[in-house]
């Protein structure tokens, strides 16, 4: 059984109603705006499912495009966002679909990065993939997210790398879409990697990307 | 070593001669490689956040998305000028503060979700009422906060407290249980009578089912948040005259849980039965449709 805090039940100060509708698709914000670290100019969010039924009642739709503004979950503004927010073109779609899960929702990027994400419960998320690669990032870790190629010691390689920085991994997941395909690892660590490490693991060969995503301050 | 259940909590407590709220701070401090008094620091801000949301909620009328919900704390307020409650001072803070929060909620305003934001007014009506009323200083209201986070830990840890696992049993039902946990820790009960509080509050909401209107935080959540809160004194004013559950406080919570396995999805937080599948409920289904499509 993993050890939980204490403010897992006490906490976040966040804006209502929901954790899982409102905190939660701000959280999902954050997070996507941590893995796509730029400006951008447009976006889209694809509700899923009660996402898309109650989104509207819950100011799902406000906080995502807030979290993915970097508001964090207790600022006031939120439910202004859309007066606040110009210069950027944002639409909403409401889908169901019961292949999903039923707080889920896509968010794309300048049409070049494609984040799924699902709300799992009192105010927890997970992005689940991106541009069709599998991931796993919650927001409770600085986590490397690795993208290559398929092939024998690519997770000892980036690991002795990490190692070297004398960085403890708490979690690691892999995963690929086939034998000597596309592979991707998630990597959790307890304490941030400096951009030298980013950069080491960048020049391996066979690694397609790599990027750092900041854990959530709450 | 995680502590799992009231049975274990209740022997450390023992052995090490500490009360609940010493327990868990040391363990939290322990979990995040932190001092005590950082831990108690961020405790503190969290009670001024929920502090704060009763202040705003007093002083707002304002409507939230739907339309729905948003006055009635401002009613309540009125009546209480007029006439006063019958139960007095306290219950009238608990029942004004308590729709104040879950307002503030339902407006998007700032809140302090415990267990969840649907149920976020219940632990701070209590706690704040009872402080007031009484000139609790902010120390042992820090004490309070922490005792009722740990009881909520405790039991999250047999339960998710999720309306969609378990029901409101494990929303606001908990959240009334960690009140009344929080009522006893001020008044100067023991940790035996801690655990009678939330036993006998856990075991007399058994089976609330999470049916809202529309799937929104709203009907019945707002006026949950007011019984419940009242639920939390009546569980606390038994304990500390003596009052026994016969059934131990980790069996109530198995029973809470198993309650939760055997209820229907339809009653948990899917708007498929009960309340949400009213005439009414649909009728309000069809308005919010349209508010939406006009927006």
């Amino acid at each position: 059984m993993e050890e939980k805090s204490l403010f897992s039940v006490i906490s976040p100060i966040m804006v209502g109603p929901s954790s899982s509708h409102t905190a939660g698709a701000v959280r999902l914000g954050l997070i996507a705006k941590n893995i796509y670290k730029h400006e951008f100019k447009c976006v889209k969010f694809i509700l899923y499912n009660s996402y898309a039924e109650t989104g509207f009642g819950h100011g799902t739709d406000k906080g995502l495009l807030a979290g993915l503004m970097g508001y964090s979950v207790d600022n006031p503004d939120i439910k202004n966002i859309f007066n606040i927010v110009k210069n950027i073109d944002y639409s909403f779609e409401y889908v169901q679909d019961i292949s999903r899960h039923p707080n889920s929702v896509d968010i794309i990027i300048d049409n070049t990065m494609k984040l799924s994400g699902n709300s799992i419960g009192a105010g927890e998320v997970q992005i689940t993939d991106v541009n069709d690669f599998s991931i796993n990032i919650k927001g409770h870790f600085d986590t490397l997210v690795v993208m290559y190629k398929d092939k024998p010691g690519m997770i000892s390689k980036v690991c002795d790398l990490i190692q070297k920085k004398n960085i403890n991994i708490a979690k690691l997941y892999c995963d690929r879409d086939s034998k000597g395909g596309n592979a991707s690892m998630c990597i959790k660590l307890d304490y941030a990697p400096d951009d030298a490490l980013v950069n080491s693991i960048k020049q391996l060969q066979d690694v397609y990307y790599v990027t750092n995503v900041r854990k959530l301050v709450q | 070593m995680t502590i799992l259940s009231f049975k274990e909590l209740n022997e450390l407590s023992v052995s090490r001669n500490k009360c609940i709220y010493e327990i868990a701070q040391e363990e939290e401090a322990k979990l995040q490689e932190k001092d005590v008094s950082e831990i108690r620091s961020s405790v503190a801000i969290n009670l001024s956040a929920m502090k704060a949301a009763i202040k705003n909620g007093l002083n707002s009328s304002e409507k939230s998305i739907s339309g729905w919900c948003g006055d009635d704390c401002a009613k309540l307020q009125k009546k209480y000028k007029q006439k006063r409650a019958l139960f007095g001072n306290l219950f009238e803070k608990i029942t004004t503060y308590a729709l104040a929060v879950s307002e503030e909620n339902l407006r998007m305003g700032r809140i302090v979700a415990c267990p969840t934001a649907g149920s976020c007014g219940i632990v701070p009506s209590v706690l704040i009422s009872i402080a007031e009323e009484n000139n609790i200083s902010e120390e042992k209201q820090i004490d309070a906060l922490i005792t009722a986070g740990y009881i909520g830990l405790i039991i999250s840890y047999k339960v998710s407290l999720a309306g969609a696992v378990a029901g409101c049993q494990a929303e606001c039902g908990v959240a009334s249980a960690m009140a009344a946990a929080a009522a006893v820790e001020m008044l100067g009960g023991t940790t035996q009578e801690i655990f009678q509080a939330v036993a006998l509050a856990l075991k007399n909401i058994l089976g609330l089912t999470c049916d809202p209107v529309c799937g929104l935080v709203e009907v019945p959540c707002v006026k949950r948040n007011v019984f419940l809160g009242i639920h939390a004194i009546t569980a606390s004013e038994l304990a500390l005259g003596g009052v026994e559950s016969k059934i131990p406080l980790d069996e109530v919570v198995d029973a809470l849980c198993q309650t939760g396995q055997l209820m229907s999805p339809l009653l948990k937080e899917t708007s498929q039965g009960g309340l949400a599948k009213t005439k009414t409920a649909k009728d309000l289904k069809k308005q919010l449709k349209q508010k939406k499509e006009d927006v």
